[in-house]
C-alpha cells in the first residue's frame, strides 16, 4: 500500500503525519510505504498512491485523484489514523 | 532527542496574551527570532502560509504547528513554544480554539524529524500536555519537558 501524507509545506505537519501513519500501519500489521509531500507535488504523487492522508483544509486542494483521500483531524492521534485506514481497507 | 534540548528559555513563552491567531503566530515567530533560528521574514512567511492554505496547521485539538518552508529566512533548524493564557480561534473546523503554538523552522525537509518525533510523543500524552499548558514560566516548561520528553 502506498500512502502520501500531505501538508502545505512538506515539512512539519506532513512529517508528523507520516510518522504516525507508519505507527498505524505497524499496529494494523500492514506493509506500506508512506511519503510526506507538500500540496504542490501531492497531486502528482497521489496518482500512483492508494491513499492520501491530509487535513480538511487541504483535501479540497488535492482535487480529483484515483487515490482515496482521507481527512485526519488529529495528526497526533495514531488511533484515529488507524481507525480510518482500517475502514478504508474494509 | 529531548525537547528541552531544543528549547532554551528564550524560545519559550508561557500564558501569553494574543488577541487573534495572527498575534499568536507572531509571538511564536518572535521566539524563533530571539534564539537566532530565523529572521523576522520567516514570521511573515508563516502567516502567509496560513493565508494561502487555511488553518491546516492546527493539527490536533488546541495545538497549532506554525511553520513555513525552508528559505533564506531560516538560519538553522529549531522550534519555539508559546502557550496562551486565553485560547484563540484559528478558524479550524474541529481543533479550535488553540492553546499552544509551536513555531517550527527547518533548513531542509528531513533534519527536523527527531524534533517532530519528540513533539508528537509529548502531545499524545494528555496528562503531560495539561501540565505543560498550566506551566507559568519557561523554566517550568523546560523542567517538565526534561522529565517527560523521551522520544
Amino acid at each position: 500500500m502506498k500512502i502520501v501524507a500531505v501538508c502545505g509545506m512538506g515539512i512539519g505537519t506532513s512529517v508528523l503525519l507520516k510518522m504516525n501513519a507508519e505507527k498505524a500501519l505497524r499496529a494494523m500489521g500492514v506493509d506500506g510505504d508512506v511519503e510526506a509531500a507538500d500540496i504542490g507535488v501531492a497531486r502528482g504523487m497521489a496518482r500512483t498512491a492508494d491513499v492520501v492522508l491530509t487535513s480538511d483544509d487541504l483535501a479540497s486542494e488535492i482535487g480529483d485523484v484515483p487515490a482515496a483521500v482521507i481527512v485526519i483531524n488529529n495528526f497526533t492521534d495514531v488511533q484515529e489514523i488507524t481507525d480510518k485506514l482500517t475502514a478504508q481497507l474494509g | 532527542m529531548n525537547l528541552a534540548d531544543a528549547l532554551p528559555e528564550a524560545a519559550i513563552g508561557t500564558l501569553a496574551h494574543a488577541e487573534d491567531w495572527r498575534a499568536a503566530v507572531r509571538l511564536a515567530g518572535d521566539r524563533l527570532v530571539a534564539t537566532g533560528v530565523t529572521t523576522d521574514d520567516y514570521t511573515e512567511q508563516m502567516l502567509a502560509a496560513i493565508d494561502e492554505h487555511g488553518p491546516y496547521i492546527v493539527i490536533a485539538p488546541g495545538f497549532a504547528l506554525a511553520h513555513s518552508r525552508p528559505s533564506a529566512a531560516v538560519l538553522r533548524t529549531g522550534i519555539s513554544w508559546l502557550s496562551l493564557a486565553e485560547p484563540v480561534p484559528f478558524g479550524h473546523a474541529v481543533n479550535d480554539p488553540v492553546r499552544l503554538v509551536v513555531g517550527l523552522a527547518a533548513v531542509d525537509h528531513d533534519g527536523h524529524i527527531e524534533i517532530m518525533s519528540a513533539l508528537a510523543a509529548v502531545l499524545a500524552d494528555d496528562a503531560v500536555l495539561a501540565e505543560l499548558l498550566a506551566a507559568d514560566s519557561p523554566a517550568t516548561v523546560r523542567e517538565l519537558l526534561a522529565q517527560h520528553s523521551l522520544a
